[in-house]
């Protein structure tokens, strides 16, 4: 048994070109039958009549062409809902960043113990799950028992009433949860800055402002990229947050944001047809986003 | 120059003298940052442990003076939570082991072999984190009926181990690379053929790292309600923890403590996870995002 799979071990066919495939096999295989299968036909779904009467069995699908798109961009709803869902995710990324970066250089000008509780807290929020993180932060805002509204002297003001006020709930769990990663990542970019750079800049006379613009920035602006891009993603497609702080998009459906309204689409309303072309749009508008971040790591030389 | 030297240091110290109430300040509004950051796990676990009567009090206090357990019992009694709980941990646990196996044969194929088509796949892995995960439930739903998977776990492990594949690839890269090839070479004159180096020096060698990439497998599989209400139609006892908290939580007058109970129990083995691994996890990060 050890003879042959030794030789096997050391022949040509083992050694170098056909290893790494070997390798890759397993994940290969599941990531072709369970991600590029399924994006397949999700973009197939799309172009055909898929409701309730075909997934019984009933009527036969029909090819559809552009028709599913075509009904989307003339519904109203699902260009304001487009709508919504970028402005939504533009505030949360700029609040994300915003909070991050902020805490990360406080972090920089503080001594141990106070860096501890912040990384600790920030730990905390950072893995608490995004289904518990909704509930904590709905009972928080409770109209009736909730702290918030005791506190700020809000009487029974209900957060998930209004339109605005709901968003700004979700927007709220959405930077607590998501900030800590922005935070972590640049304040170790910060980190990363040699000091003896630092203390050249401030030999020189460099004023802390003018170190940090003309020094410390430009160093961190990978870091940034690759947070930023990660914020825009994660919150374009924000979906349990939404889904259960506002009970699956509000009231009327005022809070919906694309991937539930795509959902609710599919599964509430049985047109599987036009969930999908919603997740083909999304999908699109994120392959966008990566190209762009690809196009600019090849820009900066980096290689993979 | 020399001359200017000490002058110059003296500066930067007064500097530093001058900026001290400013770190002062800056301790101060730390700490006030961390509570307020902290104070919603806080309230989670105290709401939980609070009687019924101070849960649905109109003036919420910040601590109990009658802690107690009901609150989890009254969570554990309904329905079949346990049962949930375990189907959970299965579920979590089966995604994060193979997902780490194979990301740890896949990473290591990137890492260490010049092969064709190698940079594309680097892309294309890349490419496959950004994939809306909530708009394939749709397909998946076809595809796991398809298979006959439906109402059963192994439709939440499947797409979940498929999703969780690519970050885990990216990540474990950079730790695979950290391990110097001075290390095969040598394995290599000794005489081990490349299983036995794979699997008995670069797999022990990997493993802190192996563990940290698993948080996040971890996390997508034990926070998905999204596929365990869709896939899971009418066996409800392969349901997960998260549906079970959903039925707390989604009536019109919510069981809060019930709710915040339901949430620790779910919350506190997450946290536990991260706070063991956090340090590799920020240096493996701080790798995934330097390459």
């Amino acid at each position: 048994m050890n003879g042959p799979r030794k030789a096997a071990a050391n022949s040509p066919v083992h050694d170098g070109r056909w290893t790494p495939w070997i390798y890759l096999a397993p994940a290969l295989t599941v990531l072709a039958a369970l991600l590029v299968y399924p994006v397949y036909q999700l973009g197939l779904i799309s172009f055909l009549e898929y409701t309730q009467a075909q997934v019984s069995g009933g009527e036969p699908t029909s090819f559809q062409g552009l028709g599913n798109y075509t009904e989307l961009f003339a519904d109203s709803q699902f260009r304001y809902v487009l709508l919504t869902t970028v402005v939504f995710a533009a505030a949360c990324v700029t609040g994300t960043l915003a909070v991050g970066c902020t805490l990360a250089v406080l972090l920089t000008r503080v001594r141990a113990l106070p860096r501890l509780l912040l990384m600790l807290a920030a730990l905390g929020a950072w893995a608490t799950p995004a289904i518990t993180g909704s509930t904590v932060w709905v009972f928080l805002f409770d109209a009736d028992f909730g702290p918030v509204n005791r506190v700020l002297g809000l009487g029974d003001f209900s957060w998930t009433y209004g339109r605005t006020s709901a968003f700004a709930l979700v927007f709220l769990e959405v930077v607590w949860c998501s900030f800590p990663l922005v935070m972590v990542t640049v304040y170790a970019g910060i980190r990363a800055v040699p000091v003896e750079v630092l203390e050249a800049a401030a030999l020189d006379g460099a004023s802390n402002w003018r170190t940090w613009r003309s020094v410390t920035a430009p160093m961190l602006r990978p870091v940034l990229l690759v947070v930023t891009v990660q914020s825009v993603i994660w919150d374009f497609k924000v979906f349990t947050q939404i889904y259960v702080m506002t009970d699956g998009g509000g009231i009327a459906g005022q809070n919906l944001v694309l991937n539930v309204y795509a959902y609710q689409k599919a599964f509430a309303s049985s047109q599987y047809s036009l969930g999908s072309a919603i997740g083909v749009v999304m999908l699109i508008v994120l392959l966008g986003v990566t190209l762009v971040y690809l196009r600019l790591l090849r820009r900066k030389g980096e290689v993979l | 120059m020399t001359a200017l030297r000490p002058e110059t240091a003296g500066r930067v110290r007064f500097a530093k003298r001058v900026r001290r109430p400013w770190r002062l300040a800056a301790e101060a509004s730390a700490v006030v940052v961390a509570l307020v950051v902290a104070f919603p796990l806080y309230w989670m676990v105290l709401s939980a442990f609070k009687p019924a009567g101070e849960v649905r009090s109109a003036n919420p206090v910040p601590w109990t003076l009658d802690p107690s357990w009901d609150a989890f019992r009254r969570v554990f009694e309904q329905q079949d939570f346990g049962r949930y709980f375990l189907n959970s941990v299965l579920v979590a646990g089966t995604v994060v082991t193979a997902s780490a196996l194979i990301a740890f044969l896949a990473a290591t194929a990137v890492a260490r072999f010049r092969f064709r088509l190698r940079t594309t796949l680097l892309i294309l892995l890349l490419v496959a984190q950004m994939v809306p995960v909530e708009a394939l439930t749709i397909p998946m739903f076809f595809l796991m009926r398809d298979f006959g998977a439906l109402n059963s776990l192994l439709s939440l492990i499947l797409p979940h181990l498929a999703f969780s594949l690519p970050f885990a690839i990216w990540m474990l890269r950079g730790f695979v690379k950290a391990v110097p090839e001075a290390l095969e070479e040598q394995a290599r004159i000794d005489g081990a053929s490349r299983a036995r180096f794979l699997w008995q020096i670069l797999f022990p060698l990997v493993f802190p790292g192996l563990v940290a990439t698993s948080v996040f497998s971890f996390i997508s599989a034990w926070n998905d309600f999204l596929f365990a209400k869709s896939f899971i139609i009418s066996a409800t006892e392969n349901s997960t923890l998260p549906m079970a908290l959903l039925v707390f939580f989604d009536t019109e007058t919510p069981d809060w403590g019930g709710v915040m109970a339901a949430s620790t129990v779910m919350t506190v083995p997450v946290l536990v996870f991260f706070v063991l691994v956090h340090r590799r996890l920020v240096s493996g990060l701080g790798g995934a995002v330097k390459d």
